[in-house]
């Protein structure tokens, strides 16, 4: 009986040291880093000041001109007045922009993809955007809920490579999965959306009707298929460190400072570069329109490097 | 027969102390305190790097161009100073050359005791003996006087720049222009308005002989009309596109785009002819009133923080483009 209990005893500190051994040994893994070397950083920053100053003025207005995005909107007519509001409002500001449709409306030109699936529509979106890309390379998939930027999209990723894969955002964690959020906007270099819409091919990777379980949420998924590809989400961030990409609204975002940093409202609440809020009213993005575009302290020059000019047929910026 | 039954307590055990190990590390653990030191020690990393602005006007503005000093007075109470006064402090307030509060109660905020007790009727006396007391006390630190509300949000540069075209000696005084009650009209008392130094003393002096009196509770139709008595003319404060830059409503009543309509009835008293939509309002505001502590910050933010970088601004007033006076209704 001894011995029997003995042995037992024997085996569970051999079998413990030998799971011990097992997770020292993985945690060396040498393959897996090395894949994915330049972009699994966490976070992709602006370029400081400095950055851009210590670069030629003809590679400044090269890149200038280099930069340029097209929008993926993604819009019903449930929703027809943030449907008009982002065409007559951010939308502009993109070198092309394009709506994409659940279903067609009278009232608004899209393509109409006539998928009622969430996350069919996207794919479907994206495809036709890379299909149609026309040059650019850098895509903007929004919903017309969200209000952008698109200058400081421009600025954030200047000095980018678009031939590198590029997944920016604000950047959430589900469990294991990093994705980037739906509603604060998802930024992907011409080769991430190469990549992904390669990988839409593969129906064990990325299936077309998701999951069969539970549904998932289009980020998720979208994170999910382009991790398959090696691309990882990255948060998008000024050169503070300060999140571009908002969720929120300003008056939130303000409420939230007031909280946290009264003596600091401003200063401790958003970027200055900001790239994108979510659930603004589709007059409050009017207002922002002014707000951002127009709306200024005489005196102010801000001496940037690069310059952008406002589109044509506009009145509102 | 015993060697076997050992081997399997051996084997068991071995299974056993393998999975109580495993299940004792987690393995999600590693990973995340990997990813969240990496973005700990980034954070360290970054240096302060340089703001994109070259200009700022944080503390009260003595570098602005020569003559523009103007003192603010602000129009408050005990009970507003938390909810309100003290976010205006916190903002557009300390780009005036002076700032007072005016109050019936004196503490240490600080404010000035105006000896009127508060209330919507006393209004007026608070106006009237506020600008006793800046007449007798500051007159000569300044050039140009605002009346502001504790819920309007002014930008002083702005201001400043408007002003920077008139002459503060002339009897003068500008906001939004209103219509009815006054012949040659009156400025909105919320959005704001500012007497040159000589619109001052004749608003005081008007006081002294009687010129001018308490006829009326309303209080910037009443001081409309000391104006007119004392012959202080009413500028013109729209820009050179004609949009107006005082507005004694928050900028969705102005900026969200209408259809063609009759006036509403908050443009109804307005004395040159209101547009609707973006056309409505100057790039260089002056003033939004029934602005709260949310929205104060909000517009501070869009003003002076959030810009859209390389953006090359359309309106440009110093450029060489011809004064278009078809364009502006009288």
């Amino acid at each position: 009986m001894l011995s029997e209990g003995g042995s037992f005893m024997k085996g569970m500190v051999m079998g413990g040291l030998f799971c011990l051994l097992l997770s020292l040994l993985g945690s060396f893994r040498p393959g897996t880093e090395s894949k994915t070397e330049d972009h699994h950083h966490h976070h992709v920053k602006a370029p400081s000041k400095d950055e851009l100053t210590r670069l030629s003025d003809s590679r400044v207005q090269e890149l200038s001109n280099q930069v340029r995005v097209s929008c993926v909107i993604m819009v019903q007519p449930k929703v027809l007045v943030y449907w008009a509001t982002a065409l007559d409002t951010w939308s502009k500001h993109c070198d092309k922009a394009v709506f994409y449709t659940s279903e067609s409306s009278k009232a608004l030109e899209a393509i109409d993809l006539n998928e009622k699936d969430d996350w069919a529509r996207l794919r479907k979106a994206l495809t036709h955007a890379y299909e149609n890309a026309g040059g650019l390379q850098w895509f903007f998939v929004a919903q017309a809920t969200t209000f952008a930027i698109i200058e400081n999209l421009k600025y954030l990723v200047l000095a980018k490579d678009p031939s590198e894969p590029f997944y920016l955002g604000n950047v959430m964690k589900s469990g294991e999965l990093e994705y980037v959020t739906y509603d604060s906007g998802i930024v992907l270099s011409y080769e991430a959306l190469k990549r992904l819409v390669h990988v839409f091919q593969d129906e064990d990777k990325c299936p077309e009707r998701g999951r069969a379980l539970w549904k998932m949420s289009e980020d998720k998924q979208l994170a999910v298929c382009l991790k398959y590809t090696g691309v990882f989400a990255e948060n998008g961030e000024d050169a503070h460190g300060k999140g571009l990409f908002n969720s929120k609204g300003v008056n939130s975002l303000i409420s939230e400072s007031m909280k946290n940093n009264p003596n600091n409202v401003v200063e401790g609440c958003c970027s200055d570069m900001a790239v994108t809020f979510s659930g603004m009213s589709p007059n409050q993005m009017q207002v922002m329109m002014f707000g951002v575009y127009r709306l200024r302290p005489y005196g102010h020059d801000f001496h940037d490097s690069l310059v952008f000019n406002p589109p044509e047929n506009s009145d509102n910026d | 027969m015993r060697h076997t039954v050992s081997n399997l307590f051996f084997t068991t055990g071995m299974m056993l102390g393998f999975l109580s190990v495993r299940f004792l590390s987690d393995p999600n653990f590693s990973t995340e305190q990997v990813s969240y030191f990496m973005r700990a020690v980034k954070h360290e990393v970054k240096h302060g790097l340089q703001h994109v602005h070259t200009v700022k006007n944080e503390s009260s503005a003595d570098n602005s161009t020569h003559t523009t000093r103007i003192l603010c007075w602000i129009m408050t109470g005990p009970n507003n100073l938390e909810s309100r006064t003290k976010h205006i402090r916190e903002t557009w307030a300390k780009r005036c050359n002076k700032v007072l509060y005016m109050s019936s109660v004196k503490t240490d905020f600080p404010t000035v005791e105006l000896n009127v007790s508060e209330g919507r009727d006393n209004l007026y006396w608070k106006t009237i003996r506020a600008f006793q007391y800046v007449h007798q006390h500051h007159l000569d630190q300044a050039d140009w006087f605002l009346k502001a509300d504790d819920d309007t949000f002014v930008v002083m540069e702005n201001l400043r720049y408007i002003l920077s075209k008139y002459d503060p000696e002339k009897p003068l005084y500008l906001g939004r222009r209103f219509t009815p009650f006054i012949r040659q009209g009156y400025m909105s008392g919320g959005a704001g308005y500012v007497l040159s130094k000589e619109a001052l003393r004749r608003f005081v002096t008007g006081f002294n002989t009687g010129e001018c009196t308490h006829f009326s509770t309303i209080e910037d139709m009443a001081l409309g009309k000391c104006m007119e008595t004392m012959e202080v003319k009413p500028a013109d404060s729209r820009d050179v596109k004609g949009r107006q830059t005082f507005h004694p409503y928050p900028p969705d009543h102005y900026l969200v785009r209408q259809p063609p309509r009759p006036r509403p009835w908050y443009l109804i008293y307005d004395h040159y002819t209101p547009v609707e939509g973006p056309g409505c309002c100057s790039d260089f505001v002056v003033s939004f009133h029934y602005i709260y502590a949310v929205e104060l910050y909000v517009l501070e933010y869009l003003t002076y923080h959030l810009r859209p970088y390389g953006y090359h601004y359309r309106f440009n007033p110093d450029s060489d483009e011809e004064f278009n006076t078809t364009t502006m209704s009288t």
